[in-house]
C-alpha cells in the first residue's frame, strides 16, 4: 500500500505547530495503525529527521494511552476501536490520512501527538474513589449486589480514560469520562456514602480544568472506543442536581483523629 | 559473595506470617510515619497498592511512573482473573490447596513460606478490592461468581469479564488518587528511573529523567520500593506493553542487588502470530480455545492450498499424533515447544511461516456453530479484528509468545533485596512463582505484596533507622546524576545509522532463538557470543535523532535497549548454568521420554542469584538453597 500522511508536528508546549506531509510506500494491510507510525518513524530516523512523538503502551486497546484524531475522528474511522487496534486494511491504497492530537484546551499538546491528560487524574482525585484504607474488610458476599447493577457498574468502569470523548466533543466536555467514574461508584453499595459529595466535587473539578459544557451532541458516545453510554451523563446530572439542592455539611474536619 | 539471609520465620508454615508479624517485625508509630519518606517506582497493581496503603498509614510517599497517568501500567491488560481460596464453591479449596497448586505449578523452585503467605492473603485481596468498588462478576443471587482456570481442580478465580486486571488496577489507582488528593502521596508521571543511589550500602534514593523536559533530577528517601514489572520485552516481541523494561531492576542489580533466576520466562502457547517484520507486539488469545480447537499444520512444507481445501490425509495433527493421550490439551510448555518445532521444520503457516492452525471445524460440526460461537464470541471477535479472518470460516493461526517473567530481584521474606532499604514487589521480584507461574496468580501476588506485606515489613526497616537523615546534597547523588547524564550523552554521541528499534528487534531474535522456548548448551553459548557482538555494533552504529533535553522517545527506547542487551546476556548465562529442566526452563538435554521437563533436585534445588561484578566481568553466581519441609518434592505431573 502507498499512503500519504499529514501529521501534526509541534516541538513543545509553546510551539505553534503545523501539519507536515509524508509519503509511505511500504505499508501492508496487516499492519496496525501504530505499526505504520513505527515504520514512518524508522524512515524519519534513518533519514536524520525527527520521528513523530505519540503516546502508546499496551497496544491491546486497554491502557488508554494511544490518542490520535485520524481523519477528524478520535481513534479513527472504526467504531469501538482504539487507535492501536486499528489496522491499515481499514484504509484504501493511495489514501490520504490526516493525523492530529486530541484537541481541547484542557489537554495541552506536549509534543506532536502527545497531550497532557493530567486533568483526568485531578478529576479522579476530587472524588473518584471510595475512601478506604488497606486492611481487613467484610466478606463481599455479606453485601449481595444485584447482577444487573454490578454489570451496569462494570459497563461504566470499562472506561479506559483515553480522552477520546473530550476530543470528539465540539465543546471539549469531559462529561462522559466524569459520569462514567461517578456512575461506576454511585451504582454500587460501596459507593453510596460519598455518592452525592462525589458528584458535586468531580463536576466542580471538571469545570475548573477548563473542559466545556455538555450540550448533548452525543459525539462522545459515538467515538468512545469502549462504547460508554451517555445514559451515565444523565445519572451524573441527576446526582449532581440532588447534591446541589441540599446544603452540604462537610464533617470531614470534625472526624479527623484528634 | 552476597549476603543472602532470607529471614524465613522459624515457625510452622500455617502461622509463619502471623508469627513473623508478632515476633520479628518492629513498627513505626503514627506520629513518626510522616517523617519517613518512601519512594515507590511503578504504579501498576503492586506499586499503586503499595503507595496507596503506605500513604494512608501516614508515610510520606513519592510515586514515579513513566506513563502519563498511573492508571496505564501494564497490569491493566490482564484478562483472565485473580485467584483466592475463598472456597465459595464448597469444592474443597483452602489456603493449603492454593499453596500446593502454586508450589507445584512453580515446579518446586520457590520458597515455601513465601508461597504459603501468598495463598493466605489471597482472600483479603478480594475483600479489599470489593470494598473499593471493584465490580467482580456476580451470580443471580448477588454473590460473587467464580470460574475455573488451568492447572487446578477447584473453581477459585474471581473475574470482571475479560478485564480483571483493568478493574483491579482502577481500584488501586483510585486508592492512590485518594492519597494524592490527601497530599500523602506525591505522584510524578512521565518520569523514568535511570539509577539507584546507594550510600554506605543502603538504598537512599533514585535518579530520574523527566520524559517531557529531559531534566535529570535526584530524589532522596529513607527507603525505595521497586514495583517496575517484568522484562519479557527483552525478546522484543511479547505480550507486554511497549514500555515495559528492565532498566530500574537492572540498574539496581548494577548497584549491588542480586538478580534471581533471570532465565525463568513463561511462554504462552496461544497468541496471534506475528504477521511480518514490522510486528510491534503480540496479543494473547485465551488458552481455553484449546478445549475445542484442533491444532495442525500441513504435512507438506510446500503446501499452497487454503486450509479448508487441504484433505485430512495431508494434515499433520502433531499434538494428537505425538501425545495420543492428551492431544491438544498438553500443558502450556509442551504445546509451545511443539509449535516451534514444527515451524522450525518448515511446516508453519501464515506469511512468516511461524504459525500453526487452531481449527474449530470439528467442534462446529459436532456441537453446532451457535454453541461454539457463544462460548468464544469475544475471542473470535478479537481475532477477527486483528487478522480479518473469521475463525468460523477458516482456522485460527496461533503461535507461542513470551508472556511473564518469574525471575526478578532477589528479596527476603520481607520483600527487601540484599541492599538494605531497597524493596522489590510484584513481577519485579522473584519470590512466589518458582519456575512457572500459575494462571490468575500474577494479580494476586502484586496485590498481596502491595496492600498487605510491604506496608508492614517496611516499618521494621524504617524503625531501625533515623528518618530524613539524607538529602540530595550528598555527593553520592551528584555522582550518580553525573553518571546518568554521561550515559545519555554517550548514547546521543554515537551518531551511527541504525535506530534503537532495529537493535531491539535483532536482540529479540537472538533471545528467542537461543534462550526461548527450549534451550541447550551449544545454542546458549552461541547466544552469549552474539549478544556482545550486537552490543558493540549498538555502540558503533546507533542513531538517535532529536535533543536529550526534550521529549525524546528514541532516547528513552535506546536506554532500555542498552540495559536489555546486558540483561539478555545474564539470562543466557543463568539458563546455561541451570543444567536441569524445571517449569518453563526447558533444557533439551534433560527431558522425560514424553518430552516433559526433568528436574534435578539433587543439584539444582536452589535460587540462582547473580551478583554484578563490574563492566566486562562475569557476574558471580550465589545460591540460596531451597528447603521443602511442608510439601515434599514430587514430579510435576498433570497426567494422572
Amino acid at each position: 500500500m502507498r499512503i500519504k500522511l499529514h501529521v501534526w508536528r509541534q516541538s513543545s508546549r509553546s510551539d505553534k505547530g503545523h501539519m507536515e506531509s509524508y509519503e509511505l510506500d511500504n505499508v501492508v494491510e496487516e499492519m496496525s495503525f501504530l505499526e505504520m507510525m513505527d515504520t514512518l518513524n524508522e524512515k524519519l530516523t534513518v533519514e536524520g529527521k525527527e520521528p513523530v512523538a505519540f503516546d502508546h503502551d499496551c497496544r491491546e486497546g486497554v491502557c488508554g494511552m494511544c490518542s490520535m484524531v485520524i481523519n477528524g475522528e478520535a481513534h479513527g474511522p472504526k467504531s469501538k476501536t482504539t487507535t492501536c487496534q486499528l489496522y491499515m486494511r481499514h484504509f484504501d491504497d493511495g489514501a490520504e490520512i490526516f493525523i492530529e492530537p486530541w484537541r481541547a484546551s484542557a489537554f495541552p499538546v506536549v509534543r506532536d501527538l502527545v497531550v497532557d491528560r493530567s486533568a483526568f487524574d485531578r478529576i479522579i482525585q476530587a472524588g473518584g474513589y471510595v475512601s478506604n484504607h488497606s486492611g481487613p474488610k467484610p466478606d463481599p458476599n455479606s453485601i449481595p449486589i444485584e447482577p444487573n447493577i454490578a454489570e451496569t457498574a462494570l459497563d461504566a468502569a470499562t472506561c479506559i480514560g483515553c480522552g477520546a470523548c473530550v476530543a470528539a466533543c465540539p465543546n471539549g466536555s469531559a462529561m462522559l469520562f466524569t459520569s462514567a467514574k461517578a456512575s461506576h461508584l454511585g451504582l454500587l453499595p460501596q459507593g453510596q456514602p460519598e455518592r452525592f459529595d462525589r458528584a458535586k466535587s468531580m463536576v466542580s473539578q471538571m469545570e475548573s480544568e477548563g473542559f466545556g459544557s455538555c450540550r448533548n451532541y452525543a459525539e462522545c458516545e459515538a467515538q468512545c472506543p469502549k462504547g460508554i453510554s451517555i445514559a451515565f451523563i444523565g445519572r451524573l446530572n441527576s446526582d449532581f442536581l440532588k447534591a446541589s439542592l441540599v446544603e452540604p455539611i462537610d464533617r470531614r474536619g470534625d472526624m479527623k483523629a484528634q | 559473595m552476597l549476603t543472602l539471609d532470607p529471614k524465613i520465620p522459624v515457625s510452622p508454615i500455617e502461622d509463619a506470617w502471623t508469627f513473623h508479624k508478632n515476633n520479628n517485625l518492629r513498627l513505626v508509630g503514627p506520629k513518626n510515619r510522616p517523617k519517613y519518606k518512601v519512594i515507590v517506582v511503578g504504579s501498576g497493581l503492586a506499586g499503586a497498592s503499595a503507595a496507596a496503603s503506605m500513604g494512608a498509614m501516614g508515610y510520606n510517599v513519592e510515586c514515579f511512573c513513566f506513563q502519563d497517568s498511573p492508571r496505564r501500567a501494564h497490569s491493566i491488560a490482564a484478562q483472565g482473573g485473580i485467584n483466592a481460596s475463598k472456597n465459595y464453591r464448597n469444592d474443597g479449596d483452602s489456603t493449603w490447596r492454593l499453596f500446593y497448586d502454586t508450589q507445584k505449578g512453580g515446579d518446586y523452585r520457590a520458597r515455601e513460606k513465601n508461597v504459603y503467605r501468598l495463598a493466605e492473603l489471597s482472600t483479603s485481596i478480594i475483600d479489599q478490592a470489593v470494598s473499593q468498588g471493584v465490580p467482580f462478576a456476580r451470580e443471580y443471587g448477588g454473590k460473587l461468581a467464580n470460574r475455573s482456570f488451568g492447572g487446578v481442580l477447584v473453581e477459585r478465580t474471581f473475574y470482571c469479564r475479560g478485564e480483571t486486571g483493568q478493574q483491579l488496577l482502577l481500584g488501586a489507582y483510585s486508592a492512590l488518587e485518594e492519597q494524592i488528593a490527601a497530599k500523602k502521596v506525591k505522584m510524578h508521571t512521565r518520569h523514568e528511573m535511570l539509577d539507584l543511589v546507594v550510600v554506605d550500602g543502603r538504598s537512599r534514593g533514585i535518579v530520574v529523567r523527566n520524559l517531557e523536559t529531559g531534566e535529570i533530577t535526584s530524589h532522596a528517601a529513607d527507603a525505595v520500593v521497586l514495583a517496575t514489572g517484568g522484562y519479557g520485552n527483552v525478546f522484543y516481541l511479547s505480550t507486554n506493553a511497549k514500555g515495559c523494561n528492565v532498566t530500574a531492576n537492572f540498574r539496581a542489580y548494577r548497584k549491588g542487588a542480586g538478580f534471581a533466576n533471570p532465565c525463568f520466562t513463561q511462554i504462552h502457547p496461544t497468541s496471534i502470530p506475528a504477521s511480518g517484520d514490522y510486528q510491534s507486539k503480540l496479543t494473547l488469545m485465551s488458552e481455553s480455545l484449546r478445549n475445542d480447537g484442533r491444532i495442525w499444520v500441513p504435512r507438506d512444507a510446500d503446501e499452497k492450498r487454503a486450509p479448508k481445501d487441504i484433505p485430512e490425509k495431508d494434515r499433520y495433527y502433531y499434538l494428537e499424533e505425538r501425545y495420543p493421550r492428551f492431544g491438544n490439551l498438553v500443558p502450556r510448555d509442551v504445546a509451545a515447544r511443539n509449535a516451534k518445532d514444527v515451524c522450525d521444520q518448515g511446516l508453519g503457516v501464515g506469511p512468516t511461516g511461524y504459525g500453526v492452525y487452531l481449527d474449530f471445524a470439528a467442534a462446529i460440526e459436532e456441537k453446532g456453530i451457535d454453541a461454539v460461537k457463544s462460548k468464544y464470541a469475544n475471542l473470535f471477535e478479537m481475532y477477527q479484528r486483528i487478522t480479518d479472518d473469521d475463525p468460523v470460516e477458516t482456522p485460527m493461526r496461533i503461535y507461542p509468545a513470551v508472556h511473564y517473567t518469574m525471575g526478578g530481584l532477589w528479596v527476603d521474606y520481607n520483600l527487601m533485596t540484599n541492599v538494605p532499604g531497597l524493596y522489590a514487589i510484584g513481577e519485579s521480584n522473584f519470590a512466589d512463582h518458582g519456575a512457572n507461574r500459575l494462571g490468575a496468580s500474577s494479580l494476586m501476588q502484586c496485590l498481596a505484596d502491595g496492600y498487605f506485606i510491604i506496608p508492614v515489613t517496611i516499618g521494621d526497616y524504617l524503625s531501625r533507622h533515623e528518618s530524613g537523615d539524607i538529602t540530595t546534597d550528598h555527593p553520592a547523588f551528584k555522582e550518580t546524576e553525573t553518571a546518568v547524564r554521561e550515559r545519555v550523552n554517550k548514547l546521543m554521541a554515537v551518531k551511527g545509522t541504525r535506530s534503537a528499534q532495529s537493535f531491539h528487534r535483532e536482540l529479540g531474535k537472538i533471545m528467542w532463538e537461543h534462550c526461548g522456548i527450549s534451550r541447550n548448551k551449544e545454542s546458549l553459548e552461541e547466544g552469549l557470543r552474539k549478544i556482545p557482538a550486537l552490543r558493540e555494533e549498538f555502540w558503533r552504529d546507533l542513531k538517535l535523532p532529536g535533543d536529550p533535553a526534550e521529549l525524546n522517545q528514541s532516547l528513552e527506547h535506546a536506554g532500555r535497549v542498552l540495559d536489555f542487551l546486558d540483561f539478555g546476556e545474564l539470562m543466557c548465562r543463568d539458563a546455561l548454568l541451570r543444567d536441569e529442566s524445571c517449569g518453563c526452563h526447558f533444557r533439551e538435554e534433560h527431558q522425560t521420554p514424553e518430552g516433559e521437563a526433568e528436574r534435578n533436585d539433587e543439584d539444582y534445588a536452589f535460587v540462582s542469584v547473580f551478583e554484578y561484578k563490574g563492566e566486562g566481568t562475569e557476574p558471580e553466581l550465589n545460591k540460596e538453597p531451597l528447603s521443602f519441609d511442608a510439601l515434599p518434592l514430587a514430579a510435576r505431573n498433570y497426567k494422572t
